[in-house]
């Protein structure tokens, strides 16, 4: 593996992630307020680490409740807040914003955290956003009804371009449901097949109801520190070998290209240089999974198929179990949770992977990365993981 | 301001209201206000002058047999509530 000379790589100014919890359970938790499973999911990632909370000096998270309700219920005050909140793949932001801020010296120890009453909306934000705003005025009119009317539109579009067909792109929920009924902790566990997945419901055709994401309550969080201190943990260290982020536009339409995502590819990039990785030293995925055409638009943009193969890829059974490029092991949005903002539980996965503890775990998985999206293809962050630091 | 060169240069014009229909979804699951509609498309087509936008389509079933990709559009106005907004149908259509 060729690797670029950047201060990343050297031990000394490497970082890692010392601990990664999940809230206790996933699912149905009207019992749970969005700050609860925030706090749940805290508390569970520093004992991972075996901290205490008094460790902790910066605070990561998305508003609302954002960095400040978070750290005031934990009873810490930090040196390092983010709140930078750019939909479901803010968390991958916040790694990588945490260990720029580690490397500052802002912080010595950032606590990121995510929970979200998705399904029970126990204090949860509103979705309706005003007349005026962007998306009031140029999607609300002509009847969107969230992400599943919105971030669906490019594919039909790609399908024509590359000929991906409605049996291929019901196969990526297949695949992933193999995943899925490896792990006890995954929402939906039975096999499909793609009858079963062009049988069920019609939510915004071309996509069916086992195409679309889960709506669940959960919550996860991570405790980022410096490579210098990898061996006082209680787990193995998860170093953080490269990160990128970026983004494409603010509305669907507005897209640069309906069949590829400029975000991914370019989050994708930076990562994989500053890791100095290409895509055959890549033993594990994670590719948000929101809808069906997701995981497709990032093989793709990753470099890891040709453009117009990803569909392929994926129904000649390269992802699944036993597959040479083994993707979304937890089951994904799709079969395993999915909160609203689920990047959190894709880096969960590559954190339980490079660690060799994970449900369907992978042999000797050296380096995961772990691709995440934000307000549908508006954003992407991208992080490499690895065993070892370099 | 344009957003390719920075240019302060710039003006409205009157669009011809010609497109074609680049991406949709036929959505099953109602906004508020449009129970009433049965499935209907979320269409993004594409302006004759180049930018494209979110719409729908009218005129013509919305069904996937019907909706096929890169037909010509033309614009249509309609009042929804306080605001008329522009919708498309088939080109040459009569209306
Ligand atoms: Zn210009």
């Amino acid at each position: 593996m060729s690797r670029a000379a950047l201060p990343s790589t050297s031990t000394d100014r490497g970082v890692i992630i010392a601990g990664a919890a999940e809230t206790n359970a996933l699912g149905k938790l009207p019992g749970y307020s969005t700050l609860q499973l925030h706090v749940e999911a805290a508390v569970n990632a520093v004992a991972d680490a075996g901290l205490r909370m008094r460790d902790i000096d910066g605070v990561a998270t998305v508003n609302a409740p954002g960095p400040v309700q978070v750290a005031h219920a934990l009873g810490i005050t930090p040196r390092y807040m983010d709140g930078t909140g750019v939909g479901g793949t803010s968390f991958l932001l916040h790694v990588r914003h945490a260990a720029a801020a580690i490397r500052a010296g802002y912080a010595s120890t950032v606590l990121i955290t995510h929970g979200e009453s998705g399904r029970s909306r126990v204090g949860a934000t509103p979705f309706p956003r005003g007349a005026s705003s962007i998306p009031g005025q140029f999607e609300a009119p002509y009847g969107t009804a969230g992400p599943t009317s919105s971030f669906t539109i490019p594919v039909l579009r790609y399908m024509k371009e590359y000929g991906l067909t409605h049996e291929q792109l019901a196969y990526v929920a297949v695949a992933q449901r193999k995943w899925a009924a490896r792990n006890p902790r995954a929402m939906f566990r039975d096999p499909i097949t793609v009858d079963d997945v062009l049988a069920s419901r019609l939510v915004a055709w071309p996509f069916h109801l086992l195409e679309c994401c889960l709506v669940t309550d959960g919550g996860g969080a991570l405790v980022v520190t410096s490579a210098d201190r990898a061996a006082d943990f209680r787990k193995p260290a998860v170093h953080i070998l490269g990160t990128g982020e970026s983004m494409d536009a603010p509305m669907i339409s507005q897209m640069a290209d309906f069949t590829e995502s400029k975000a991914f590819r370019l989050a994708g990039q930076a990562a994989f240089t500053e890791a100095g990785i290409t895509t055959a030293d890549v033993n594990h995925l994670m590719i948000y999974d929101a809808f069906a055409h997701v995981p497709i638009y990032g093989l793709e943009a990753l470099g890891f198929t040709a453009k117009g193969e990803a569909g392929a890829f994926i129904a000649d059974g390269n992802t699944e179990p036993g597959g040479v490029l083994p993707l979304n092991t937890n089951g994904g949005g799709l079969s395993y949770t999915h909160t609203g903002m689920y990047g959190m539980f894709a880096i969960q996965e590559g954190v339980r992977q490079v660690r060799g503890e994970a449900a369907a775990q992978v042999p000797d998985v050296n380096i995961s990365v772990v691709v995440g999206n934000g307000g549908m293809f508006a954003t992407s962050g991208v992080l490499v993981l690895g065993r070892q630091p370099s | 301001m344009c957003p390719e060169c920075g240019s302060a240069d710039v003006e409205w014009f009157t669009a011809s209201g010609r497109a074609t229909l680049y991406s949709y979804v036929i959505n099953h699951r109602p906004a508020r206000g449009f129970e009433g509609d049965g499935p209907y498309a979320i269409a993004v087509v594409q302006l004759a002058e180049g930018p494209r936008m979110m719409t729908n389509i009218v005129g013509i079933p919305n069904t996937p047999e019907d909706l096929i990709l890169d037909m010509e559009l033309q614009v249509t106005f309609e009042q929804r509530g306080d605001v008329s907004v522009p919708l498309f149908g088939p080109a040459g259509a009569a209306r």
